[in-house]
C-alpha cells in the first residue's frame, strides 16, 4: 500500500472515531429534554458524558490536523469551500463545550434549564451537519482550477442544500439519536434506561427507513462498487441486530452494533471516494484525489511514524476511561440535585 | 474591508481571545496540582479545599480555551485556504502532532481528574492533573513550533513549480531557535499570568475575611510564581530579542522606531514618529542599551527601518516592508510594562508580608489585587500582538506575503458575517465566563465533598 492510501485510511479511522464516539455525545444531548423529567435525571444523564465528550471531541480535531499534514490541498479546499456549514458546526461545538460545563457551576434553575435547551439545539444541528457535509463530498461538487493550479470550490451555499445531501443528514440525525439512546440505556438505571431504551427503539426504526433510502440512492447515482455494497450490508446487518438487542433490553449489544453501524456508514463512504478526495462534478481532471491533494513522501513517512507510534497509547488511555467510567448512573446518586454545585453544597 | 482585512481581523480577534484563556489553563493547571500534591503528602483539609475550588476557577477557564481552540484549527483552511495549500506539506506537521500527543491527553486526563474523585486512587487521581499538565505543556511547544516556521522558516525547500514549500527537515522545523526561545518565553509567561490571577483571588479573599486558612498558602504560592516566571521571561526574552534581529531585523528596528543604522543605538523609552512612520518627531532613549539587547555589545550596529526596506526592495522586489511601526513600538513596551507592574506588585506584597506580615487594608491594596489578575494578560495579548504584527507584510516571512494567503473563493461578505458573528459569540461568552467566575469567587469555598470509593448506590462526588 502506498503512503497516500495508508493516509486515505488513517484519516477514514479518525472520522470513525469522531462519530462512533461524538455520535452518541450528539444523540445524548439531543435527548435530554426527552428522557429526563427533572434535575436529577438531567445531571444523570449528562454525567454520563462528562468524563468523555471532551475526548471524543478530539477526534474531530485531529482529522482535521492529519487532513492538513497529510493533504493540504482537501483542508483548504474543503474547509474554504463549505464555509458555512463549517460555520454553524464550530458555533455549535463552541456553545456545546461551554454548556456542559457551566451548567453545573450554579445552581438556578434558569440558568441550568437554558444551558440545555443549548445543549440540544447545539447537539442537533452538528449531527445534521456533518451528513449534509459528507454526503455532499461523495456526491460531488462542483470544483474549478484556479489561475494558481489549485482546485477550488465553485459552488455557493445552497448547492450544498440538495436533496441527497439533506436526506444524508437526516439519516446521521436519526442515526446519531438512536445511537445515543443505546449509550444511554447502557449508561444509567431507573427510568431513564427504560425510556432511552423506548426511543431507541422508535428513532432506530426511523433510521432503519431512512438509512435504507440515503443507501439505495448511493448505490444507484453515485457508486456501486463493491467495496461499497459490502459496506453497505454490514452496516444494514448490524443495525438490525442492533435493533433487535435494543428489544431484547440488551443494551451493551446494542450500542456495540450502532457502533458497527457507524463506522460501517463512515467507511462506506471512504470506499465510495477511493482514490479521491473530493470528486468534482466538472469532472475528473479537476478532482482531487490522493495523489494530487497530498503533501510530499517525507511529510507523509513522519507522519506515519508518529501516528504508528502514538495512536496505540490514545486508544489505550481512552479506552481505560471508558472503563473507570463503566458503571450505571442512578439519578439517586446525584445528592442535592438541586442546589449541588459539581462537588460543593451551597444552600 | 475586503475580505483580506476581514479575514486578518477575524484572525487577530480570534487568537488573543483564545490566548486569554490558553496561559490562565496552562498556568493554572500546574498550580493546581501543586496544591493537590500538597494534600496528598499532608492530608490537610485546607489543601484540599483549595485544590477544589482553584479547580473549578480553572475548569471556567479551560473550557474556554478549549471551545475556542477549535475555532483556530480550522480557521486556517476557511479564511487563509493559499496560505494553507502554501506551507500544509511543514505546517500540518506540528498541527497534527499537536492533536494526536497533546489534545488527546490534555483531554482525556482532565477528563479523569474532573469526574475521578470517587474513582481512582489517591495517588492516581493525583496523577491525572499532572499529565493533564504536562499535555499542555507539549500542545504549546508544537503551535509554538508551527508559528516559529512562520517567523524564521527552516528546514524546508521550494517544490519544483515553486507553488508551496516542502518539509525538508522535520528536526529542524522542531527544534529550530525560535521554536525554543518562543517556548521558554511564553510558558513562564503562563505562569505569571496563573499566578496573578491566584494571588489576586487569595489576596482578595484574605482581604474579606474568608476562608483565609485556605487563601494564605496560595497567595504565597502565586506571588512566588510571579517572581520567579518574571526572572525567567526577562532572561528568555533577552535571548528571544538576539535571535530575533538575527533573524528579522525590521522586526526590532520597528520595535524601537529606530529609523537609520547605529551603532551605539537607544533603548527608547518614548518616541513621537511622523505618521507615514518615515521619521521620528521626538525621541528620549537610554544609550546604547538597544545595542547591548541586540548584539549583547554596548558598540554594536542596530540596523534602522529605512536602510532595512531598502536592502528588502532589493532582495524581495518592489513593495513595503515596513510594519506597523507605532503599534510594534507600543506592543512591544506595553508587554514588558504590564509584566512589569505584576511584579513588581507582587514584591511589594511579599514585603509588606515578610515575616508573617497581614496584608495592608488600604484602598489602593483592593484595587491592586483585583487588577493583578488582568496585568500580565495584557502583557501577554501585547506580547503576541507585537510578535504577528510586527512580522507584517509576511505572513510567512520571507516567502508569502499575508495579502497571498487569503482565500480567493471566500467573499468579503461571508468573512464578515463569520467575523461578526464569532465577534459577537466571543463577547457574550466572555461575559458569561467573567460573571461565572465572579460568582464562584463571591460563594467561596463552600464544603467539599472527599472522594469516598462510592459502591454502587452511593452518592458521586463529582456529578454535572
Ligand atoms: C502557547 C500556547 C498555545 C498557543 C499559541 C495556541 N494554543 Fe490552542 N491551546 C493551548 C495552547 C496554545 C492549550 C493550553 O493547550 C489549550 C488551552 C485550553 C486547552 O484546553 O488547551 C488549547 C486548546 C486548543 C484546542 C482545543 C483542544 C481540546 O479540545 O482539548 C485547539 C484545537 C487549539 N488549541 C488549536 C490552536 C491553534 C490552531 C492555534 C494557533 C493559531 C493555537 N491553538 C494557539
Ligand atoms: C495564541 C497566540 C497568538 C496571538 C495572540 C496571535 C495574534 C495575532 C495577531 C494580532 C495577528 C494579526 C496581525 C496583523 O494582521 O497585523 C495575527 C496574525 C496571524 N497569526 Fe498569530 N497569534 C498567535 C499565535 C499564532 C500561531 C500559533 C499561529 C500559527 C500556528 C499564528 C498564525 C497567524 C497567521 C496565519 C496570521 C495571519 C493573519 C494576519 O496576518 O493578519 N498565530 N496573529
Ligand atoms: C522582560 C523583558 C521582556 C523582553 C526583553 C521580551 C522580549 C520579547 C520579544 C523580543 C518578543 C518577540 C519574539 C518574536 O517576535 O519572535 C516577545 C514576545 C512575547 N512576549 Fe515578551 N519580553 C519581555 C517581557 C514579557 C512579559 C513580562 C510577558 C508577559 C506578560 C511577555 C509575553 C510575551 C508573549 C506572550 C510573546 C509572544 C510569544 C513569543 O513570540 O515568544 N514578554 N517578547
Amino acid at each position: 500500500m502506498s503512503l497516500n492510501s495508508f493516509w486515505f485510511l488513517l484519516i477514514a479511522v479518525l472520522w470513525v472515531g469522531y462519530f462512533v464516539l461524538e455520535g452518541f455525545d450528539f444523540g445524548v444531548g439531543i435527548l435530554l429534554p426527552f428522557v429526563s423529567k427533572n434535575q436529577a435525571e438531567r445531571r444523570a444523564v449528562l454525567t454520563t458524558l462528562g468524563p468523555v465528550w471532551d475526548g471524543n471531541e478530539v477526534w474531530l480535531l485531529v482529522a482535521g490536523g492529519a487532513t492538513f499534514a497529510a493533504f493540504p490541498e482537501w483542508y483548504a479546499t474543503l474547509f474554504s469551500g463549505f464555509y458555512l456549514p463549517l460555520f454553524l458546526i464550530l458555533v455549535s461545538l463552541i456553545v456545546r463545550g461551554v454548556a456542559f460545563e457551566y451548567r453545573s457551576k450554579y445552581g438556578k434553575e434558569s440558568w441550568r434549564g437554558r444551558w440545555d435547551i443549548a445543549i440540544t439545539i447545539s447537539s442537533l444541528l452538528p449531527a445534521l451537519l456533518w451528513g449534509v457535509a459528507f454526503a455532499n463530498i461523495v456526491r460531488g461538487v462542483p470544483l474549478t482550477k484556479s489561475a494558481a493550479g489549485a482546485m477550488e470550490y465553485s459552488g455557493g451555499f445552497f448547492n450544498l442544500l440538495n436533496p441527497y445531501s439533506l436526506l444524508g443528514g437526516v439519516t446521521t440525525l436519526f442515526l446519531f439519536i438512536s445511537h445515543g439512546a443505546y449509550f444511554l440505556a447502557l449508561k444509567t438505571e431507573g427510568e431513564i434506561r427504560v425510556r432511552a431504551n423506548k426511543m431507541g427503539q422508535q428513532a432506530g426504526l426511523l433510521t432503519a427507513l431512512l438509512a435504507v433510502l440515503f443507501f439505495a440512492w448511493t448505490l444507484v447515482s453515485v457508486s456501486h462498487r463493491s467495496w461499497v455494497v459490502g459496506g453497505v450490508t454490514i452496516a444494514v446487518v448490524s443495525w438490525l441486530a442492533a435493533l433487535y438487542s435494543n428489544f431484547r433490553a440488551r443494551e451493551g449489544w446494542a450500542f456495540l452494533y450502532s457502533a458497527i453501524t457507524t463506522a460501517f456508514v463512515v467507511i462506506t463512504l471512504f470506499l465510495a471516494l477511493y482514490p479521491n478526495v473530493m470528486p468534482s462534478s466538472n469532472g475528473e481532471d479537476t478532482s482531487l484525489n490522493i495523489f494530487n491533494a497530498s503533501s510530499t513522501h517525507y511529510t507523509l513517512k513522519v507522519m506515519t511514524v508518529v501516528a504508528v507510534f502514538l495512536t496505540p497509547f490514545v486508544l489505550l488511555y481512552q479506552g481505560w476511561t471508558y472503563w473507570t467510567f463503566r458503571k450505571r448512573i442512578n439519578p439517586s446518586q446525584i445528592a442535592n440535585a438541586e442546589t449541588g454545585v459539581l462537588d460543593t453544597i451551597h444552600p | 474591508m475586503n475580505a483580506l482585512d476581514l479575514a486578518r481581523w477575524q484572525f487577530a480577534i480570534t487568537t488573543v481571545y483564545h490566548f486569554i484563556f490558553v496561559p490562565i489553563t496552562i498556568g493554572s493547571g500546574f498550580l493546581v496540582a501543586g496544591l493537590q500534591t500538597a494534600w496528598y503528602r499532608t492530608n490537610k483539609d485546607k489543601y484540599l479545599k483549595a485544590t477544589k475550588f482553584f479547580g473549578k476557577l480553572f475548569l471556567i477557564n479551560f473550557a474556554i480555551g478549549v471551545v475556542t481552540g477549535i475555532v483556530q484549527e480550522f480557521q486556517f483552511g476557511m479564511n487563509w485556504s493559499s496560505y494553507s495549500r502554501f506551507v500544509g506539506d511543514i505546517f500540518g506537521a506540528p498541527l497534527a502532532m499537536e492533536g494526536l500527543l497533546a489534545f488527546f491527553m490534555e483531554s482525556t486526563f482532565l477528563g479523569l481528574w474532573i469526574f475521578g474523585w470517587d474513582r481512582l486512587s489517591k495517588k492516581m487521581h493525583l496523577a491525572t492533573i499532572w499529565i493533564a499538565s504536562l499535555g499542555t505543556l507539549l500542545s504549546a511547544y508544537f503551535i509554538l513550533a508551527a508559528n516559529a516556521f512562520m517567523q524564521h522558516p527552516t528546514g524546508y525547500g521550494m517544490s519544483a513549480n515553486g507553488t508551496r514549500a516542502e518539509l525538508k527537515s522535520i528536526v529542524a522545523v522542531l527544534t529550530q531557535k525560535t521554536a525554543v526561545s518562543a517556548f521558554f518565553h511564553t510558558i513562564p509567561s503562563a505562569f505569571l499570568v496563573a499566578g496573578s490571577l491566584f494571588a489576586g483571588i487569595a489576596g482578595w479573599m484574605i482581604l474579606k475575611k474568608r476562608d483565609v486558612d485556605v487563601a494564605q498558602p496560595v497567595l504565597k504560592m502565586g506571588l512566588v510564581t510571579i517572581i520567579i516566571s518574571f526572572v525567567f521571561i526577562a532572561i528568555s526574552g533577552d535571548y528571544t530579542s538576539r535571535v530575533m534581529v538575527q533573524q528579522q531585523p525590521m522586526k526590532m528596528a520597528a520595535a524601537e522606531s529606530l529609523y537609520e543604522t547605529k551603532a551605539n543605538a537607544p533603548f527608547s523609552l518614548f518616541t513621537i514618529g511622523t505618521l507615514d512612520g518615515s521619521r521620528p518627531v521626538f525621541q528620549i532613549g537610554l544609550p546604547s542599551v538597544l545595542s547591548f539587547m541586540s548584539t549583547g555589545n554596548f558598540n554594536g550596529v542596530v540596523e534602522g527601518v529605512n536602510d532595512l526596506q531598502k536592502e528588502y526592495v532589493t532582495k524581495y522586489g518592489e513593495g513595503n516592508y515596513k510594519p506597523n511601526i507605532p503599534l510594534a513600538y507600543w506592543s512591544f513596551r506595553l508587554m514588558i510594562g504590564f509584566g512589569a507592574l505584576a511584579a513588581l506588585l507582587a514584591l511589594f506584597l511579599l514585603w509588606r508580608m515578610r515575616k508573617g506580615g497581614s496584608l495592608p487594608e488600604s484602598k489602593f491594596m483592593h484595587l491592586s489585587l483585583r487588577a493583578l489578575p488582568f496585568l500580565p494578560l495584557l502583557g501577554t495579548s501585547f506580547g503576541w500582538i507585537f510578535t504577528e504584527s510586527a512580522r507584517q507584510p509576511w505572513v510567512v516571512f520571507g516567502l508569502m506575503k499575508t495579502a497571498d494567503g487569503v482565500s480567493p473563493t471566500v467573499s468579503a461578505g461571508n468573512v464578515a458575517f463569520t467575523m461578526i458573528a464569532f465577534t459577537l459569540l466571543y463577547g457574550v461568552l466572555a461575559v458569561i465566563e467573567f460573571g461565572l467566575m465572579v460568582r464562584t469567587i463571591r460563594v467561596g469555598v463552600g464544603k467539599p465533598v472527599e472522594g469516598n470509593n462510592a459502591n454502587d448506590g452511593q452518592p458521586l462526588t463529582m456529578a454535572y
